[in-house]
């Protein structure tokens, strides 16, 4: 068993939401409230959950690309959420982010290879040779030909820039990257290249996944252990196997059978959930899933179900509901 | 084929549009039926034409740069195409209705969801205001909008994504059309919410009868709601087939491909997914002889050379390919 990387506890992130006159704070969005997981070196890690779950934002969370309101993020052993403005800028080097529409997170007035060097740059790794000897390492890897290096991003197509998007990430050597809807917005036979490369990548440098996705199929193909989050709280997280074979909370059953199956022959059988996802901002008192629950308590109704641990240590089985309590 | 009249048969249909790089060929002889009453799947990835079908049924194609260049679209034997815009707006909405993927930019914001409803009502059905709006409060709790007499003065940012295409679907089908197009109509909703929107869908098109055309790429979708599916790549019509057929037992090399590279909930994990090389063909620069050679696994000689027309198969189905598949390969 692989030693563990990634260390997030009780993480939150709560946004301010101003109103009135005086634009003062009137309320708090908690987007992130108190998620606690761990991540083993070389695994990878599918967060899913429906919009507005908070997914995305515990991505960006972990990296502090938004400044958590608490908690601790503890990557290979350094504490992330104590670091100063400098060390945190070193560190980056380590954890690296894919975003879902590379189109918008590639310059548009840079080449390739203006992109693919600034990180290195930055970080002022190598010399002007070593560099660009890197970086067409890094284009055979994401399967790109060398002379698109002086191209600009809109004289490529969505799986493309995306391969782009991936191998700026690879730069600087990370232990761990977030994939924000990474194949999300790619065509079915696009996507499935990206995902092979990924699982790939994920093989051969041993890097650390958190793949963020509403799409549950993509998520237990790409993923070794799966999380579930509804309104800013991991609600089960567990191994892929055990997830889609076994789904314990309520939430999850109900997300799972929701995916329409690809086969004429095998229609799923459905849990309809009744009413949409609440507004985060005034979420239900009690367990926050509790009004769509078909299986609902009293007790779900008053107090909000903590997270315990149905697995083993070395194999654990997160949930956050009253039936297991 | 059957016996029964078809409701809409697209015969020939060659879609140009002009474009700063130069023309290119949208929909390049498209030919297909539309049963009543049946859901007829359109899949295929981005750019392949099938929003661009969809929109030519309605008229909607944009004028210039787009144009209809040859083909006819007749809707129970009455041609649609060349149809002056003053008797196409009485085919839509009345006969033909449409629900779009982003329901927020279909609906009017500044207007409340019941004024737009009974809008179309008493334009379509001669209603009074007061009529129709009994009407519309009736079709939005058919599609399960809670306490629909509250939601109707409510504007559309008022309510949630799923919410919004509850009342496009109940808009379009308030005048009771025999078609209903819905081009990914849940592609901006959480799989919760489109297994509720679906299910309305289909529980309303029994009640009704309306026929629907389901333009996705999502092949789940098709396979649970659709009788039948055309495949669509690169402006044509590449394989049609009812949907066990066409699910089980592909016929051309790049259904095979797609139905192969969509990873799937399934026990065993496999390592790596199957995948179709390469990518969709810039319109303007498709390679010669058939449009999918350069992604073909099985491609051969004759391939380059000649483009394969879309031809009837022993079991009912056809495919726009030289060396179909056989069943089991």
């Amino acid at each position: 068993m692989s030693e563990i990387l990634l260390d997030v506890r009780n993480l939150k992130k709560h946004f301010p939401i101003k109103g009135g006159f005086f634009r003062r704070t009137v309320g708090w969005l908690k987007a992130v409230d108190g998620v606690s997981f761990q991540l083993r070196a070389g695994r990878t890690l599918g967060l899913v959950g429906e919009s507005g779950c908070g997914k995305s934002t515990l991505g960006r969370a972990i990296l502090r690309l938004h400044e958590p309101t608490a908690g601790q993020v503890i990557l290979d052993g350094e504490d992330i959420t104590a670091l100063d403005h400098q060390a945190l800028v070193a560190q980056r080097r380590n954890m690296q982010i894919i975003f879902q529409d590379p189109y918008a997170s590639l310059s548009p007035r840079r080449t390739i290879l203006q992109t693919l060097l600034e990180p290195l740059e930055t970080h002022g790794i190598g010399d002007d040779a070593s560099r660009r000897a890197l970086i067409q390492e890094l284009l055979d890897i994401v399967g790109l030909r060398p002379h698109v290096l002086h191209r600009y991003p809109h004289e490529f197509s969505g799986g493309q820039r995306q391969r782009i998007g991936i191998a700026r990430a690879l730069t600087l050597n990370p232990k761990f990257i977030v994939a924000d809807e990474a194949v999300s917005a790619l065509d079915v036979s696009v996507q499935s290249q990206v995902l092979n490369l990924i699982a790939r990548l994920q093989r051969e440098k041993h890097i650390s996944f958190l793949f963020i996705s509403h799409d549950l199929a993509v998520v237990q193909h790409i993923s070794d252990d799966v999380g579930v989050m509804y309104l800013g709280q991991l609600v089960e997280m567990t191994s892929a196997e055990n997830l889609y074979r076994e789904p314990k909370h309520p939430y999850t059953q109900a997300l799972l059978s929701a995916i329409p199956v690809p086969d004429p022959r095998k229609r799923a059988k459905r849990i309809v959930l009744e009413g949409d996802v609440p507004s985060p901002l005034n979420p239900p008192k009690g367990c926050h899933f509790h009004p769509r629950c078909p299986q609902a308590k009293d007790i779900c109704r008053q107090a909000m179900p903590e997270q315990i641990n149905l697995g083993s240590e070395s194999d654990p089985h997160l949930i956050r509901c009253h039936l297991y309590t | 084929m059957s016996a029964v009249e078809p409701l809409i048969s697209v015969r020939n249909l060659r879609i140009e549009f002009n474009t700063e790089r130069g023309v290119v060929r949208a929909i390049d002889d498209v030919s297909f039926d539309i049963l009543p009453g049946e859901t007829l799947g359109v899949v295929g990835e981005s750019g392949c034409g099938k929003s661009v079908t969809s929109l030519a049924i309605l008229g909607l194609i944009p004028s210039p740069p787009g144009r209809i260049v040859s083909g006819s679209i007749r809707l129970q034997g009455r041609e649609l195409v060349g149809l002056p815009e003053a008797e196409y707006r009485r085919v839509r909405g009345r006969e033909i209705s449409m629900i779009f993927q982003e329901p927020m930019t279909a609906l009017n914001p500044v207007f409340t969801v019941g004024s737009q409803m009974v809008d179309v009502l008493v334009r379509h059905k001669q209603l009074t205001r007061k009529q129709a709006r009994q009407v519309a409060i009736d079709m939005l709790a058919k599609v399960g909008i809670p306490s629909p007499e509250k939601r109707i003065d409510e504007y559309p940012h008022q309510l949630s994504g799923g919410m919004r295409q509850r009342v496009m679907i109940a808009m379009a089908l308030s005048c009771g059309p025999k078609l209903l197009l819905a081009d990914e109509p849940t592609t901006a909703l959480d799989v919760t919410t489109q297994a509720q929107v679906m299910e309305e869908i289909v529980q309303l098109q029994e009640e009704f009868g309306t026929a629907v055309v389901l333009v996705t790429h999502d092949l789940g979708v098709v396979a649970e709601t659709c009788q039948r599916a055309v495949v669509m790549y690169c402006g044509k019509v590449i394989e049609e087939a009812d949907i066990e057929t066409l699910f089980h037992h592909p016929k051309h090399p790049y259904t095979r491909g797609l139905m192969d590279s969509i990873p799937r909930i399934r026990e065993q994990k496999k390592a790596e997914l199957p995948t179709i090389p390469g990518t969709v063909p810039d319109l303007l620069h498709l390679p010669n002889g058939c449009r999918f050679v350069d992604r073909c696994f099985q491609a051969q000689e004759r391939c380059c050379q000649a483009e394969p027309a879309l031809e009837r198969q022993a079991d009912g189905s056809q495919v726009a390919c030289f060396y179909p598949l056989e069943a089991g390969a």
